[in-house]
């Protein structure tokens, strides 16, 4: 009966991932035959040599580079000011008595309720408004704030949990509550600040619906918004599209087994040992 | 919401070395610490949903003054429009198979995982999860090759494992999209449901566990009357999670199959982006958002009070 069950848990979940895993697999093995072989055939081995052209022709291309440079500008961006504002207001939130400070909780919180995609043709009124559509600024601004929420949850819990005596004593050694601040607080919580700028980091890495209607100018897109220009161009061609795809997928997979860590902290709220 | 901010919260505290300095260094040090996050969250999110409540009572296209002042009817005409209403149901139908088919499988992996104490879990967690950080378009793309009509990966399947099997348009056959599109995105998402669900098991002291089987329980009872009941606050977390993300789905659909056949796969946010955004109806559009914003609230608030409820009579 153990061996049953041995077997069988092992089975399952062997099963699952063989399913789970199929169409990267079936994305991988297209990427590097022709486009005949792989709709002909859609798990098989190259018969015609690997053909690298499907890779060479996109990384050769000046769009991609251009693309992988909006993705940057993007993803780094949002990152910094969504780093920077929340543990400013996580800051408070933990270490500053104040009247009103649940009310002033209470309001981010709703902003939990708003997701970016619920509320995106009001923000996109708003943007136009603002003047910008079509800048970077139109991208970062609105995925950190939409994020700010969950990141202050996060970097409030930890701030909270550094003993109030090292405040003091730091107060007592003469430093300010700013001085406490940057000096010894946010050199602690390069943890929590890394999870959080891991999560910022895939989320605007992926965002998709912003950048779709807020940059008109093809030569600013980033990558997802790349590889749907790439499809529409492609879109018979699946041999080149597949390769597309797996240039896509190779860093995300990269950055999970680095990021591993701290993506999953931050999803499960778990505490992180520094 | 109040028990999210006593528990997030540290309590008030009393006279401290903090207390003896100024209170006016205090007011200038949260002043400015506020204020770039909620300019933020004022201009990004609070300022335009309000104002979309207000754009919504008027006929507008976003270029010159709002001067077509025109009542409840963009209101009127969302819920008498047929697509609009599909999309919504459409909606509803994803959320219910989120919650009765998606969650489950995610518990069902964890604890196989956990419990099952299977080597190689990280490797195991990876390849379910991994989707979770890969963009839409690329998931989008994948996938409509996997339901190619003549050579995608599901139908070379079926043809050779039930004889005599045509190969369908999945996508393109307005009975079967919704299911299809619903398989891509339990791909895509169900990772992270297992993902807390692993947190909650391990958060479990294993000693109650113990203690009921001490007393008799079997491996069926443990589960549904300690570890379930243990994981409630996960599963709750994970339930919420899964109704505000069926309400956002766009890309995938969008990319797949724009929302057709004959809007058979229509969701709210594909709406909202086709008939308000890419025709300018703003106030139209925002009636709609308006509309989803109330959607969203009922859902989160009612669910609020449903779990306080659950939580009271322990």
């Amino acid at each position: 009966m153990k061996h049953v069950w041995g077997f069988l848990k092992y089975g399952v979940v062997i099963v699952l991932a063989i399913i789970m895993s199929g169409p990267v697999i079936t994305a991988l093995l297209g990427s590097i035959r022709t486009s005949g072989e792989f709709v002909s055939q859609p798990i098989g081995l190259p018969k015609n040599g690997i053909q690298w052209e499907n890779y060479t022709d996109i990384l050769s291309s000046s769009s991609f580079w251009s693309q992988m440079w909006s993705s940057i500008v993007i993803t780094l961006g949002a990152m910094v000011v969504a780093v920077v504002v929340s543990s400013l207001l996580g800051f408070v939130f933990a270490r500053v008595d104040f009247r009103g400070r649940t009310l002033w909780f209470n309001l981010l919180m709703i902003g939990l309720l708003f997701p970016l995609a619920v509320a995106i043709l009001p923000l996109f009124i708003q943007l136009t408004q603002f003047g910008l559509i079509n800048s970077y600024w139109g991208v970062i601004l609105p995925i950190a704030a939409f994020s700010t929420p969950f990141n202050t949850v996060i970097l409030t819990n930890f701030f909270s949990q550094i003993p109030r005596e090292l405040e003091d004593a730091s107060y007592i050694d003469g430093c300010s509550r700013f001085g406490f601040f940057t000096y010894i607080l946010l050199p602690l919580a390069r943890p929590p600040l890394t999870v959080v700028a891991t999560l910022v980091v895939v989320a605007s890495w992926n965002e998709f619906l912003l950048p779709l209607i807020v940059l008109n100018d093809p030569g600013k897109w980033p990558l997802p918004l790349g590889l749907m220009q790439y499809q529409g161009q492609f879109g018979t061609d699946w041999a080149k599209v597949m390769a597309f795809v797996m240039l896509l997928i190779i860093p995300a997979v990269i950055f999970y087994m680095f990021a591993e860590k701290y993506i999953v902290t931050g999803l499960t709220g778990g505490e992180l040992k520094g | 919401m109040s028990s999210l901010d006593s528990r997030i919260l540290p309590r008030q505290k009393t006279i401290s070395a903090e207390a003896r300095r100024s209170q006016q260094q205090k007011v200038l040090l949260i002043t400015l610490f506020f204020l770039p996050g909620f300019v933020m969250l004022f201009l990004f999110i609070i300022a335009p949903v309000f104002q979309a409540g207000y754009y919504s009572f008027y006929k507008w296209n976003g270029l010159g003054p709002l001067q077509n002042f025109v009542g409840l009817e963009n209101y009127q005409r969302a819920l008498t429009h047929q697509v609009f209403r599909e999309a919504l149901l459409h909606n509803m139908i994803i959320m219910v198979l989120s919650l009765t088919i998606q969650l489950p499988l995610a518990m069902f992996l964890a604890l196989i995982l956990i419990r099952g104490k299977l080597r190689f879990q990280r490797f195991w967690r990876a390849i379910f999860f991994i989707p979770f950080v890969f963009s839409e378009p690329i998931t989008a793309y994948m996938w409509l090759f996997v339901y190619h009509p003549h050579s995608g990966l599901v139908n070379t399947f079926f043809s050779q494992v039930i004889p005599g099997f045509e190969s369908q348009a999945w996508l393109g056959n307005q009975s079967t999209v919704l299911t299809a599109l619903f398989v891509v995105i339990t791909w895509k998402y169900f990772g992270l449901h297992m993902l807390l669900f692993m947190a909650g098991i391990q958060n479990i002291n294993t000693e109650v566990e113990d203690a009921a089987r001490t007393d008799g329980a079997n491996e069926g009872q443990v589960l549904r009357f300690v570890t379930f009941p243990m994981m409630l606050p996960t599963i709750q977390l994970s339930a919420f999670l899964s109704i505000l993300g069926s309400l956002q789905l766009f890309g995938i659909v969008l990319l797949m199959t724009k929302g057709g056949p004959a809007y058979a796969s229509e969701l709210i946010v594909t709406y909202i982006y086709k008939f308000g955004l890419q025709r300018l109806n703003l106030g139209y559009g925002s009636a709609v958002s308006v509309l989803l914003f109330f959607i969203a609230l009922i859902f989160s608030v009612g669910y609020q009070r449903t779990v306080m409820r659950v939580d009271n009579t322990k």
